[in-house]
């Protein structure tokens, strides 16, 4: 089984956010980049496909700077038998050109789950998955948070509003994994140091023009200064007048 | 004429609300793009639903109706939508960004070879030039883009536009599903207990932190939100709670869980970390009740008490159940 894993380097959702002067991107001066952490959920389903199979080879692969070497050697410290980097000197922020650069990948290296994380936390778009699945013509099922695998129909459970969906679907298929799914296993020092081994190959990227082009990049207004009403119990009725007669929500 | 399409979504026989929102948006366009609002939707026995697009701001409603697709299949779904989108012509196709408007709108883009532009909170056209405004590192930034391929897409973020209402008389056309191969179907779904109210459409969210110590001490946050009336409250957690085990992940709110932008939401004995912030920065009105007067989430809430939440939220929730039963 050819088990493929998306993989996003993403700035550590810690991250407070500076426009550059461009107005366009974000200035990445103190950035620290991570692997996406949706990311870690499909990369820690892989090693459990692999692990309830016996067999298969797990391939992470990510579209994204030279510095991705970085969250593929941890890929590969956390379970991928090996690594593509496809380089690319722009923030990749479109869907619809990342999904065309990887589907014509997956074209010519098939594999029968490529999982995703079901969002990247810099440009939120929870999109790639089903994107790719409809160029593939694979299966889909999006946000997972739990997957069996029997007789090679997967069975995946999501949150809908107000109910969790209980999904089957063949393969091959692609994933997007949400939290819950799985508890990834972290690296440890053996595993970091047989990484190194591992193959990773580099080559770049063939992106297509993106399928939306930025106007501007801002920061979202500033909440006016709040107030405290006051402390404890006594506060409470203060409150209640300014809920009814200012913020009008009761 | 090219049209503006949006994808509405209905579960169990229901029109969803969010996509009448979405109905909002499609007017916006059609305004300055011009063309009409055509809605489809998919599903068995959607009459009731249909009807309702078209006497709620729908031109034209298509209804993809059959057995087939009693059931969601993301695959098949969209290869039927994408068809129709082709036959009335639509320049934009929207949908709301639900569950359901994630994994189906961005198949349906690929089909059609297209971008989608997620989780928008405004729509333009301009000189025939499709535009959107989207939240982005989890809405510490926002933003704007312009489509350069065709149709646009967009999903439109929960209560942020108005749902359509009136300006009815559109036409319902039938269409059958197709009985194709299905990749993929939904085979149950399991109902959350009660008839809670969904995070992302509720009015008032109520969200409990680690200041509350443990688990059962929920009860003070989920009497809270119930003082609110039936179906107006839903509870939230932060991050740290949902990791205690205290809450389901499907409550927590934040750049790993739920983005909520409610009317009222109601913080409790949560710190305000950057990544919680994330989920709730957007909410209208933002109330947190901390014992800590420095704790960060008092610098985005509009109001807040400084207390011990165990004795501030039963105070709280005695006003508000008199406050709505005195309308
Ligand atoms: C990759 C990543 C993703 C994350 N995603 C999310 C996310 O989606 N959502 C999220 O919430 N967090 C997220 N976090 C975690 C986040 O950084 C915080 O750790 C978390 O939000 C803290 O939860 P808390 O406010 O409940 O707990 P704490 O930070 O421990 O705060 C508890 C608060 O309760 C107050 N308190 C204590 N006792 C009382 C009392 N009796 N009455 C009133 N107040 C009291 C304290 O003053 C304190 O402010 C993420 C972190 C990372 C690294
Ligand atoms: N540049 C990329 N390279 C590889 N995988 C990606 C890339 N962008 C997104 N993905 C994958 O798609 C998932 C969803 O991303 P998105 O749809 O962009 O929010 C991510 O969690 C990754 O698994």
């Amino acid at each position: 089984m050819d088990i493929v894993v998306c993989i996003k380097r993403v700035p550590a959702t810690d991250t407070a956010i500076k426009i550059a002067a461009d107005g366009k991107s974000i200035d990445p001066t103190g950035v620290s980049f991570e692997m996406n952490a949706y990311d870690e959920f499909a990369l820690e389903q892989a090693r459990l496909l692999k692990e309830q199979l016996g067999e298969g080879t797990v391939t992470a692969i990510t579209i994204g700077p030279k510095d991705a070497q970085k969250e593929m050697r941890s890929a590969l410290a956390r379970g991928a038998d090996k690594a593509v980097l496809l380089t690319t000197d722009q923030w990749v922020y479109d869907g619809a050109s990342t999904a065309q650069a990887l589907a014509a990948w997956l074209q010519q290296n098939p594999a029968q789950i490529v999982l995703c994380g079901k969002q990247a936390t810099d440009s939120d778009n929870n999109q790639l998955a089903a994107n790719l699945a409809a160029r593939l013509g694979m299966a889909c099922v999006t946000e997972v948070s739990k997957l069996e695998l029997a007789d090679g129909v997967f069975t995946a459970e999501r949150d809908i509003e107000g109910a969790r969906e209980v999904v089957t679907c063949k393969t091959p298929t692609v994933i997007s994994c949400n939290k819950g799914l799985n508890e990834p296993r972290p690296a440890n020092l053996k595993s970091i140091m047989a990484a190194k081994k591992k193959p990773l190959e580099e080559s770049p990227a063939d992106l297509p023009a993106p399928a939306m082009e930025i106007v501007s990049l801002e920061l979202p207004p500033q909440r006016a200064e709040g107030k405290i009403v006051g402390e404890g119990a006594a506060a409470v009725p203060a409150l209640i007048e300014l809920l009814r007669s200012e913020a009008k929500v009761i | 004429m090219s049209n503006i399409i949006v994808i509405a979504e209905i579960r169990g026989g229901a029109l969803k609300r969010p996509s009448l929102e979405a109905v909002t948006a499609a007017q916006q366009l059609a305004q300055s793009a011009g063309g009409n609002v055509v809605a489809i939707a998919c599903g068995s026995g959607i009459d009731a639903a249909a009807n309702e697009l078209a006497q709620n701001g729908a031109a034209k409603v298509v209804a993809i109706d059959g057995a087939a697709f009693a059931n969601y299949s993301g695959d098949a779904w969209a290869k039927a939508i994408a068809e129709q989108v082709k036959a009335n012509d639509g320049a934009a196709v929207l949908m709301a960004h639900t569950a359901m408007g994630k994994d189906l709108l961005p198949r349906v883009s690929g089909l059609l070879d297209t971008g989608v532009i997620t989780d928008v909170v405004a729509v333009s056209c301009d000189g025939g030039s499709y535009g959107a405004k989207k939240p982005v590192f989890a809405g510490k930034a926002t933003m704007t883009v312009k489509a350069t391929k065709a149709p646009f897409c967009a999903t439109i973020r929960p209560n942020n536009f108005a749902a359509a209402s009136g300006g009815g008389g559109g036409e319902v056309t039938k269409v059958d599903a197709p009985a194709d191969d299905l990749l993929s179907v939904v085979k149950e779904i399991i109902a959350a207990g009660g008839d809670k109210t969904p995070l992302q459409e509720a009015k008032v969210v109520v969200s409990g932190g680690r200041g509350l110590k443990e688990a059962g001490n929920f009860r003070l946050i989920e009497d809270l939100a119930a003082a609110f009336g039936p179906g107006v409250a839903a509870v939230g957690a932060s991050r740290a709670v949902v990791d205690a085990g205290w809450r389901p992940h499907s409550e927590q709110v934040g750049q790993t869980g739920k983005v909520v932008s409610p009317p009222l939401y109601i913080a409790v004995g949560i710190s305000g970390a950057i990544q919680h912030l994330a989920g709730m920065r957007t909410a209208r009105t933002i109330v947190a009740i901390n014992k800590d007067a420095d704790a960060p989430i008092f610098k985005v809430a509009d109001y807040g008490i400084v207390g011990d939440a165990f004795e501030v939220v039963p105070a709280l929730t005695k006003a508000i159940q008199e406050a709505v039963a005195n309308g």
